[in-house]
């Protein structure tokens, strides 16, 4: 019996989410008296590979196919079905990013399984297995039951954390026997964002509304986010507006995040802008109207011009970090 | 090329979420009902892709397993465009539940739309079961679709970025943000051409129920907001490295 955790990588180096999820299912495996094992798809070297150990995992199956590149969730799921079996899976975990999410329903099916996602928790309960998950996108909490014998979860981002445990690290080579016919995606062109702090990984995020007036006006925002290392984004007007970019957008309809630190600047707070950040560990917020609704999702604020606050936020940046 | 399109009902996005006394069950009462906003999306793209000039698209169908509640916006989804409507009769019990039955009813369809996520219980999953119910192909993320002579180009979403890509059908489009600008609204003439579309009524099949909640919490209420003055935001930035710890 084991814990399978699906490591996911960008470009064959591995992100914070996968060490999370790898955090997770060590400790699950720790709680039901079972083996934690990763499994790693594509082209990642073994330096990469032998980093899981620093998170308490010290089996790793690797299957260094490139054709994984191309993140066809029917592959995926076949070849990660292919690595249950192989270690009498009980639980597989998967992060509950874009490609976690897209294979672990797949993967759910293949294996008969129960699927959790966006789990926030190790689970309250083996029997029945019983695990708390996000639903009505952040407004509430469930706690799910599962009732098959085997389980699939995908972990809530910034949930349960990255927690280091070093341990030494055996990595297995496997091959799911996938022939070309299970790899139906051709990509033609790759775009990604460069030189900036993604927004699915940062710890801190400073994010604009149609409070801050125009374009012109982020330079304080960038500056800011630049200082402290954070990522940038905006509500759902600012980005139909064009003043910034789609990707930014949170909420509802948007990205969903989880920072440690959240700036809320000109925004108020509409109850789909929550949805998508009220998972935040401390939000912060700046408005002129004292009844915005922001202020009720806030743990710290100012009724206040932002065009005021913003500056002195950078000078008092700038100087803890200095 | 046969379109389906599967429609979430969930509460608007704007209700306060209510639970029964002993927190079991969500509370329905006084909710205002919609279709889930990436399945209005999608249906507008699937509209978009009818309507464009030399379109190949014969027909777009929507459905949905739900009571008797759901057709009005099922009714809603045939006045913004689609021609036909199905609807499983049974209560949605979970994901897998859902998409086997949708499974058996829907065959024969060369593109069908998910949404990333129901707005309700955020499963994330309906769309890539069906689509292995099917032994179809699903790609994830789609902020973008185009229709070609026996394959779609699709762009998607990925970590840190996008990518376009090509995929032969019959394809699962798990859509978000991006696949339509904004959705479509229904016109009058819509609304009175809706009322005289099928919407065929289907009986479910047998289903075991692998996932289910035993209850519900809000969750734990906030401490108040510190707020500080205009002429504070200094203090305020000490107090994130101070207090909460998070600078
Ligand atoms: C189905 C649906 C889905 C949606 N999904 C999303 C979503 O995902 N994300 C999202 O963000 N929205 C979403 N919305 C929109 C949402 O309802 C709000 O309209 C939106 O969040 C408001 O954006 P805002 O706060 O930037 O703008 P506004 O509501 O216009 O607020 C601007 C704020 O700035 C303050 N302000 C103005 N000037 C200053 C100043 N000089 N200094 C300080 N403060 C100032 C004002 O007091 C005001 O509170 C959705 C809506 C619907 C119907
Ligand atoms: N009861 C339902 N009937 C039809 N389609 C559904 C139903 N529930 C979910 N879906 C579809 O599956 C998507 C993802 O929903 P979920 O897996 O419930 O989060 C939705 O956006 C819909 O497209």
């Amino acid at each position: 019996m084991s814990v399978l955790i699906y490591i996911d990588n960008t470009d064959g180096k591995f992100k914070k989410a996968g060490f999370e999820a790898v955090s997770y299912g060590v400790a699950l495996a720790a709680q039901a008296g079972s083996e934690a094992v990763a499994v790693s798809l594509g082209n990642v070297a073994e330096a990469e590979l032998l980093k899981l150990g620093n998170y308490g995992v010290s089996k790793v199956l690797s299957s260094t196919d490139e054709r994984f590149a191309s993140m066809d969730n029917q592959a995926a799921a076949k070849a990660l079905a292919f690595a249950a079996a192989k270690v009498g899976a009980e639980i597989v975990v998967l992060a509950h990013n874009n490609l976690g999410k897209a294979i672990a329903p797949r993967l759910a099916v293949k294996l008969q399984a129960g699927l959790v996602s966006n789990a926030t928790g190790l689970p309250l309960n083996l029997s029945p297995f019983t695990v708390n998950k996000n639903v009505f996108t952040g407004k509430a909490i469930g706690h799910a039951v599962v009732h098959t014998a085997v389980k699939v979860l995908t972990l809530s981002y910034n949930s349960y954390g990255v927690v280091e445990k070093p341990v030494s690290v055996n990595i297995e080579a496997f091959d799911a026997g996938l022939g070309d016919a299970d790899f139906g995606l051709k990509v033609e062109q790759t775009q990604k964002v460069t030189g900036k702090i993604l927004l699915s990984e940062a710890e801190i995020v400073v994010a604009g509304g149609r409070g801050m007036k125009g374009p012109e006006n982020w330079g304080g925002i960038e500056e800011l986010a630049e200082i402290l290392g954070a990522g940038t984004a905006c509500s759902r007007p600012v980005s139909d507006e064009g003043w910034r970019s789609h990707g930014e957008h949170v909420g509802q309809t948007g990205k969903i995040i989880a920072p440690n630190l959240y700036f809320a600047l000109g925004i108020s707070g509409a109850i789909q802008h929550l949805g998508g950040v009220s998972g935040s560990k401390v939000i912060v917020a700046v408005n002129k109207d004292p009844d915005a609704p922001i202020f009720e999702a806030a743990d710290y604020g100012i009724v206040g011009d932002v065009m005021k606050v913003l500056p002195q936020f950078i000078e008092a940046a700038k100087e803890l970090k200095a | 090329m046969k379109i389906l399109v599967l429609i979430g009902n969930v509460p608007d996005t704007t209700t306060k979420i209510k639970f029964n006394a002993d927190k079991t069950a969500f509370d329905a009462a006084g909710v205002q009902w919609i279709i889930n906003p990436w399945d209005e999306l999608a249906l507008t793209r699937a509209m978009e892709l009818k309507e464009a000039p030399g379109s190949k698209v014969e027909s777009v169908t929507v459905a949905n397993v739900g009571r008797q509640e759901t057709e009005a916006t099922l009714r809603k989804a045939l006045a913004i465009g689609a021609d036909k409507a199905i609807r499983v009769d049974a209560d949605a019990r979970d994901a897998f539940y859902v998409a086997s039955q949708l499974a058996k009813v829907c065959q024969g369809f060369d593109l069908i739309f998910a949404g990333v996520e129901a707005s309700d219980y955020n499963g994330a999953a309906v769309g890539g079961m069906l689509a292995e119910l099917l032994g179809m192909q699903s790609v994830s993320a789609v902020s973008g679709l185009q229709a070609e002579e026996g394959f779609v180009r699709i762009t998607r979403e990925i970590e840190g970025g996008s990518q376009t890509l090509t995929a032969a059908t019959p394809l699962m489009a798990i859509v978000q943000k991006g696949i339509a600008k904004e959705p479509r609204i229904p016109a009058m003439r819509g609304i009175m051409m809706a009322r005289s579309k099928p919407l065929e009524v289907l009986s479910p099949v047998d289903t075991e129920t692998r996932v289910s909640f035993a209850s519900f919490d809000l969750p734990p209420a906030k401490a108040a907001c510190k707020k500080f003055s205009e002429e504070q935001a200094k203090e305020l930035i000490h107090a994130l490295r101070d207090e909460a710890k998070v600078l």
